[in-house]
């Protein structure tokens, strides 16, 4: 059975020919669909709009074959809301995995917008939009294109330096409330996405897709849908994948939510060929040795950072223990992580804690 | 043809001169910028010039392509100022190969001074890396650091006020620091599950630790060898122990000249070591629980040989000052005695050999030694069953002096 946005998808894709042989996509309005040549350039399109991704200049609507997809638990990033979507060229598809990041092809792009609503009190109305980053699966490996998004939010422009943005927003209680966003530059963006030397994707995991997404035609588990699309090639069905539970899930044991939120926020970097790897430390799901996931396990260069804590995890005792403290700081040379957020993540913190509280 | 085969190489040469570029970077309100995007933009060959004076910068920066160099006018005269950093881990990080650092200072960092990760043929030269206020729990842990990395050059630097180690090599291959200064840290000038680093002509002194040669459990590389520390200057280690809690060194004792815990193969000799209040020389097994069944936490194969010693153990601190309370002076060269450990559960023995020899005193007394006589690894001090007699041993040969690649 072919889907209809798949059909949309080869329409997306003949219109990304043709657009191709025009050289540039259309000035104006209407989409001329993905320029995938254009983004597996070393040229690549120096606005957000010109890659076709979207149809409108906000890039709400995605274009054909862009599909939107969500993670049960994401990495935390000051509680900017993202979106997230997958684009692959027509035919192509991705490579199911049980454990990493899903193998996906040449002229895939994965697609992630961050956001703040200006009151947190409605969250669906005006937002400030800041970043809109493109990871694009290329020949000779994955390429980081950042766009950052005018104080309109109407251009986003390539900006491979980076920026530091102050941004003010209203928060949940009424009060104002001002944060630093730091848009990474190149070399930040290695600091996560940093597998064995290869730039990596870090969202697009079986257990972090493995949900219902509300779809615009009804809802649907996201391995399945992109089964359904031919997006996915290889993946069981979902009770036969492996499943992360959102960090809010109550009816979850606290230590797989606890567990699931560090894989999430810090095992790119603290694992076997990770960033971080120097430690020894290593926060993947999938570890299953207590000591290598921190329990009883000694700081090796974390100075200061370390607190005068024996541990990065004392049973029982979260005070005692340095990955909540870590998780608790914003000064620089103390949190972890160590890009991506300048405020505290009081949710995950409160959920890794609990874990760490009823830990024998 | 001879001619023609020089001239070819001339003019290769100039390509090269031609195509280097330089991007000269100066300090002012977009120094952040500008410096990240020269370091951004570099490619490999080039380099970037930090002009004269101060560039205060509110982030840490990186550099991520292979054989750049970062220049400035003088370990004084360009000076990168963290003072306000306010994002970053580090104050500069190299990820890439053939970097060379050099002529430069790097000033309160709030983590890491100067590092570098998996970097292949690193120069660390004439570069000052401080922490302005003086030794403070809050400094940031490691000035110089490379870590996992090969090839590595440190040499003309001075570090100050580091509270973890001043100079810090960790998880690396091939190894050179020489002719550097380490002041006012809690371990001057550290090598920590490292293979094969030669450390001569160094100055370490007011540190709570000169020279510390560790091994670690629990990492990706372990089981650090083939040491040599030589004709260095360590001296009057007395800076109170600073470290925050929980890291290793805060378990040196104030007052250490050189400290080896673990590791194979490491040789100390004609340094000049005096004036450390607690001992001039610890050799003593890594002393904490062991969950690592591939970790050994003896020091075997350790030569002290010809170095000369001033005074030692006049103010012992730390588990030490309790055996000097017990009556038990503190000699020169202090070994812990141990031959046997349990990791992860499992009893087992080493053959450890430890070899003392031709060892001076300026004053020209003897030199003093003692083996505590803790058979374990971490056995309780209280049981020492302490002996000035050391078995003697074959001889143990020493490491091949480290050869660097051209660069």
């Amino acid at each position: 059975m072919m889907g209809l946005s798949r059909f949309a998808g080869v329409l997306a894709a003949i219109g990304a020919a043709v657009s191709i042989l025009a050289a540039a996509p259309m000035a104006t309005g209407k989409s001329a669909g993905v320029q995938t040549a254009a983004l597996l350039s070393d040229d690549p399109p120096a606005t957000l709009q010109a890659t076709g991704l979207f149809r409108d200049a906000a890039a709400r609507d995605p274009a054909p074959g862009v599909t939107p997809y969500a993670l049960n638990t994401a990495l935390y990033s000051d509680g900017a809301v993202k979106r997230r979507y997958v684009y692959l060229p027509p035919g192509a598809k991705a490579r199911y995995d049980a454990e990493e990041a899903f193998g996906f092809p040449v002229g895939a792009v994965l697609v992630k917008t961050f956001a703040f609503p200006l009151d947190a009190r409605t969250p669906d109305g005006p937002e400030r939009v800041l970043e809109t980053r493109l990871l694009v699966r290329r020949a000779q490996g994955w390429a980081a294109l950042p766009y950052l998004w005018n104080a309109a939010g109407t251009v986003a422009t390539l900006t491979p330096v980076g920026a530091t943005i102050p941004v003010t927003t209203t928060d949940a209680s009424g009060a104002s409330r001002t944060l630093t966003w730091q848009a990474p530059n190149r070399n930040q963006c290695k600091g996560c996405h940093s597998l064995n030397g290869a730039f990596t994707p870090i969202g697009p995991k079986a257990r972090n897709l493995n949900g219902v997404y509300p779809y615009a035609d009804g809802a649907e588990n996201q391995i399945a849908h992109w089964t359904r699309l031919g997006l996915l090639d290889g993946a069981p069905a979902p009770d036969a994948a492996p499943r992360a539970p959102p960090l809010h899930e109550a009816t979850a044991p606290i230590a797989l939510r606890a567990r699931a939120y560090l894989d999430v926020n810090c095992a790119h970097c603290h694992r076997p060929g990770g960033p971080a790897d120097t430690s020894g430390l290593d926060l993947r799901w999938s570890q299953s040795e207590p000591v290598r996931y921190g329990v009883e396990k000694r700081p090796v260069a974390a100075g200061r950072a370390s607190a005068d804590l024996e541990f990065d995890i004392a049973p029982g005792a979260p005070d005692r223990s340095i990955l909540a403290h870590r998780l608790a700081s914003t000064d620089p040379g103390v949190m972890m992580p160590e890009l991506g957020r300048s405020l505290v993540d009081e949710d995950g913190l409160a959920v890794v804690r609990q874990w760490i509280a009823e830990m024998k | 043809m001879r001619t023609m085969a020089i001239a070819a190489m001339a003019a290769l040469a100039l390509a090269g001169t031609a195509e280097a570029k330089t991007w000269r970077v100066k300090p002012g309100p977009s120094a952040q910028t500008e410096l990240q995007s020269a370091l951004l933009s570099a490619k490999p060959g080039d380099t970037v010039q930090l002009a004269k004076g101060r560039f205060a910068l509110a982030g840490g920066v990186s550099l991520d392509v292979d054989r750049v160099t970062i220049r400035g006018a003088g370990a004084d005269k360009s000076v990168l100022d963290f003072t306000g950093q306010a994002q970053g881990a580090e104050g500069l990080l190299v990820t890439s190969d053939g970097v060379l650092l050099r002529d430069f200072a790097v000033e309160n960092a709030k983590g890491d001074g100067i590092k570098a990760k998996g970097a292949d043929q690193i120069t660390f030269r004439n570069l000052r890396v401080e922490w302005t206020r003086g030794p403070n729990t809050g400094n940031g842990a490691y000035g110089v650091y490379p870590v996992q990395s090969t090839n590595v050059l440190i040499e003309g630097v001075v570090v100050k006020g580091a509270s973890d180690a001043g100079i810090y090599v960790g998880q690396s291959k091939n190894i050179v620091v020489r002719d550097s200064v380490a002041m006012f840290n809690v371990a001057g000038i550290e090598i920590e599950n490292s293979f094969n680093a030669d450390v001569y002509g160094n100055v370490a002194t007011r540190n709570t630790g000169g020279i510390l040669v560790f091994d670690l459990p629990g990492l990706p590389q372990q089981g650090g060898h083939d040491i040599r520390v030589f004709k260095n200057v360590i001296t009057t280690n007395d800076t109170p122990n600073f470290a925050p809690k929980g890291n290793i060194v805060g378990t040196v004792p104030t007052g250490t000249g050189v400290l080896i815990m673990a590791n194979r193969n490491v040789h100390v000799f004609e340094n000049v070591i005096g004036d450390n209040g607690t001992v001039n020389v610890l050799v003593t097994a890594y002393r904490d629980e062991i969950k690592d069944a591939a970790y050994n936490p003896l020091p075997r194969d350790i030569v002290v040989r010809a170095n000369v010693f001033g005074p030692g153990g006049f103010k012992p601190a730390g588990d030490l000052a309790g055996l000097a309370a017990a009556g038990i002076p503190l000699p020169d060269i202090l070994w812990d005695g141990a031959t046997t450990y349990v990791a992860a559960g499992a009893p087992r023995a080493e053959p450890v050999r430890i070899d003392i020899r031709d060892n001076v005193r300026k004053d020209k007394s003897a030199v003093s030694v003692l083996s505590l006589g803790v058979d374990i690894a971490g056995g309780p001090l209280t049981e020492a069953q302490p002996t000035p007699t050391i078995p003697p041993v074959t001889p143990i040969a020493e490491p091949a002096p480290v050869k660097l690649p051209q660069r």
